[in-house]
């Protein structure tokens, strides 16, 4: 497929996964401030904010982490290119620029999704009760996820759908866990000393993983936790899924079998992934675990550009062009 | 709906006599159209009106930041040609491409006609669409202009004749198809009254057009389109003219020129292109052949083109054709190639270049439709009657200062439809842009954009003017019609 459109394929499914985790990090501080003490409210909401990686823009334009600027920052703000906002327009963009490509069905979807999130704009009742909103935009991003299953060839171009998909998702497990644990975990050796339960469950709704953790390990414990949102093999949102399903992806665009590879990405990709499959929890959190999640981004956005000079840019980098078979 | 209140209003009707009653080969069509129950009709336009929508079928709007696209309005009534006058059409587009492909080729090789003084040398040299870039160029089976869509309109007399020929990137056929689509999906019953030619054949026909200008080495041709991108007016088309041909739709930095070849960037790799469906003008194809400045073109296409490695369609140049001024040497052209007479007439045409002429035309500006040669889509004309005097002043200003950019036109009383308004049916002007590809054969689709001014009394149907489409319905020959009455 044109390389344009395998870029345009991967952010659009990016920018939708990016809107959803959004909405959902909304979601669940909405719900847990509804019933806290209001001095815990301003240390509450910056947290997001350092989630999605605008704070510098943040505080540039608005100074004070109020609920009411947070949300607008992160739901409406056309400034803020992470905005749900600019997430949907964003999408949208790429999804016209390949209308002969997806179905009819995921078009009609992602700009159903837009006009939704563009109504929502001018509604008072948005801001008055953003929960319904959130959850209407996760769910519409789980309707694209469907439609995009049901109705599109499970080939190269869904493949990149994957990808923009899982790499995103690893990447807010990820951050979302860094910023809570170190907020609600400041020291190491705190580790055991009672915490507020509410808190950690909250994190865990983060990443919709409350119900299944509990499944697993029914106790809640902030080490297992970490391990589970790091290290779980079989939970949608761990890092360590996301990177399984990745290279699975990446591995069905050149046919390249395990255990080789065909280019820098499916390199790095296999060696990240490998990383994680060989991971054991008390490493992590004794090397920090701050440090390890901090690795674990750098990694993932070194992966982000191996992909585009590869697959997506106008013009391959000499050197990284695909090559066939093995490379070692 | 209300056809008996339904008036022609002295207008030349496409459905309608003057004396009210249906012309005979319609008058299925209407007895069908008032069998159904009272509000059916209304109701089917504002399902046709809201499928557009939800498929996104629509066009951008220039100049306007809030919500740039928009749906091309439809009216659900079609717009009916029978078939003799279909055959004279045919045949007259037919005759008019082969000239004008004749004419193009010559002008870009020996130059005969200019030698033999037919059309005046200066005239062309001058033209906004002549290309020096493109002199000795030989297109692959000489053939220039692969896709017209000319537009025709009808005048009181019930004649039909050519207002422009559109020979470069003609614009408006997916509307045809998707207009026939949806009307078959509202009205299927009144389909059934009438012999309707079909127009689905277009894409495969283009398909081999296309692939017949590839070299005739390459067993499996590559044919891509090229758009300028989603921001362009006409980029739904484009998109849908790929996706019905099951080409690949490209943008200038998908393509580069490798040794001589031009080139996709895949995924896997760089992949040879042999045909480009070019929606982009002359001027943007190649920066180092033309505007230097385009982004939207290939660097090295033109070596590649004039090398034989890829075919482009339409050819560069072929806007020499579509100059205004030019347009009013087309029955010589015919007749000086071909040796026939033209069978579709021009619009009679000053040529404000020549002195006598420009001199009526600055003398009739109330009567007359003043138009910029180089311009279309209804941009760049006066319509004297029904302009201001400050504005009559202006283009007679223009036209003096720049004589050769002008020319002048009687204003024609186009011919009417009824659509549909509220509750009742009003008569609104047309014209018809039939579609015509030019492979191994000449094939003209049986059908076309029929454009009509939704604004009352208005004379311009560019979609960009308010203007709206229809269905157009060509019957088939062997159907069984009354013959044809007198008017009056």
């Amino acid at each position: 497929m044109l390389s344009r459109l395998a870029d345009s394929t991967y952010w659009m499914s990016r920018y939708i996964e990016r809107a959803e985790n959004v909405a959902r990090f909304i979601d669940v501080n909405l719900y847990l401030m509804l019933d806290q003490d209001p001095l815990l409210e301003k240390q509450q909401w910056l947290p997001l904010v350092v989630t999605t990686g605008d704070y510098a823009d943040f505080q540039a334009r608005y100074k004070e982490a109020t609920r009411e600027n947070v949300l607008n920052f992160l739901i409406f703000d056309a400034q803020n290119p992470n905005s749900i906002l600019s997430c949907l327009q964003k999408a949208r963009e790429n999804a016209r620029t390949m209308r002969e490509v997806i179905s009819t069905e995921m078009w009609a979807q992602v700009n159903g999704f837009y006009h939704m999130v563009q109504n929502a704009m001018s509604s008072q009742t948005t801001k008055d009760f953003p929960q319904s909103f959130c959850r209407e935009v996760k769910q519409a991003s789980h309707l694209f996820q469907g439609v995009t299953d049901a109705t599109f060839t499970h080939g190269e171009a869904w493949h990149f759908v994957q990808l923009g998909r899982l790499f995103e998702r690893a990447d807010k497990t990820a951050r979302i866990l860094d910023v809570k644990y170190f907020i609600l975990l400041p020291k190491v050796e705190d580790i055991g000393t009672p915490i507020d339960l509410i808190l950690w469950t909250a994190l865990l709704k983060s990443a919709t993983a409350y119900e299944m953790y509990r499944k697993k390990f029914n106790r809640i414990d902030p080490f297992r936790i970490a391990e589970y949102l790091i290290l779980d093999r079989e939970f949608p949102r761990s890092m360590r899924h996301c990177l399984i399903k990745a290279e699975e992806s990446l591995r069905s665009i050149t046919g390249t079998p395990v255990g080789t590879y065909a280019n820098a990405a499916e390199r790095r990709l296999g060696r990240l992934r490998s990383e994680l499959d060989y991971g054991n929890i008390q490493e992590i959190i004794r090397g920090g675990l701050h440090e390890y999640l901090d690795d674990f981004e750098a990694k993932l956005n070194a992966l982000g550009e191996d992909l585009f000079a590869i697959y997506l840019a106008p013009n391959p980098l000499p050197g990284y062009f695909p090559v066939k078979g093995q490379d070692q | 709906m209300n056809f008996e209140n339904y008036q022609t209003e002295g207008f030349y009707d496409e459905l309608f006599e003057k004396s009210g009653n249906p012309r005979a080969a319609v008058a299925p069509l209407i007895a069908r159209l008032k069998s159904l129950p009272p509000g059916d009709l209304k109701r089917q336009q504002k399902a046709a009106e809201a499928e557009l929508l939800q498929m996104g079928i629509t066009f951008t709007v220039y100049g306007n930041q809030e919500g740039t696209e928009k749906i091309f309005p439809f009216d659900i009534i079609p717009r009916v040609i029978e078939a003799r006058e279909w055959k004279q059409i045919e045949s007259g587009l037919a005759q008019r491409i082969q000239a004008l492909n004749l004419f193009i080729d010559d002008i870009y090789h020996g130059q005969k006609i200019l030698k033999d003084k037919v059309i005046p040398a200066d005239m062309v040299k001058t033209s906004f669409g002549f290309r020096y870039q493109c002199l000795g160029l030989n297109p692959p089976r000489k053939i220039w202009i692969h896709i017209t869509g000319t537009d025709l309109v009808r005048d009181n007399d019930g004649k039909f004749y050519v207002l422009e020929d559109n020979l470069r990137c003609p614009s408006g056929v997916s509307y045809v198809l998707e207009n026939r689509a949806v009307l078959k999906r509202t009205l299927p019953h009144v389909f059934q009254s009438m012999p309707v030619r079909p127009v689905d054949e277009y894409s495969h026909r283009l398909l081999d057009t296309l692939e017949y200008l590839a070299p005739s080495t390459t067993r499996h041709p590559r044919v891509v389109v090229l758009t300028p991108g989603p921001y362009n007016s006409a980029y739904f088309e484009h998109a849908f003219l790929a996706q019905q041909m099951g080409a690949e739709l490209v943008e200038g930095r998908d393509l580069s020129v490798l040794d001589g070849n031009v080139v996709m960037r895949t995924t896997k790799g760089y992949q040879k292109v042999d045909v480009i469906y070019r929606r982009v003008d002359d001027d943007y194809l190649d920066p180092r052949v033309f505007k230097s400045e385009s982004t939207l073109g290939v660097p090295g296409l033109m070596d590649a083109y004039r090398a034989g490695r890829v075919a482009i369609a339409n050819a560069p140049g072929t806007g020499i054709a579509d100059d205004k001024a030019i347009y009013t040497y087309v029955p010589q052209i015919i007749r000086y190639y071909l040796n026939q007479e033209p069978i579709l007439p021009n619009v009679p045409t000053f040529v404000c270049w020549d002195e006598t002429q420009r001199k009526h035309v600055l003398a009739n500006l109330d009567k007359l439709v003043v138009k910029a040669v180089n311009q279309s889509g209804g941009y760049g004309m006066l319509v004297g009657p029904h302009a201001s005097k400050a504005e009559r002043e202006k283009f007679a200003q223009l036209i003096r200062e720049n004589p050769r950019d002008y020319i002048a036109q009687p204003t024609l009383s186009l011919s009417r439809v009824p659509v549909i308004v509220d509750d009742h049916l009003e008569g609104r002007h047309v014209d018809l842009r039939p579609y015509v590809l030019y492979g191994l054969d000449i094939y003209v689709m049986p059908g076309g954009l029929t454009r009509v001014a939704l604004k009352k009394g208005s004379l311009v149907v560019n979609s960009s003017q308010g203007g709206g489409s229809k269905d157009t319905w060509v019957l088939a020959e062997n159907f069984p019609t009354p013959p044809p009455k007198k008017e009056g």
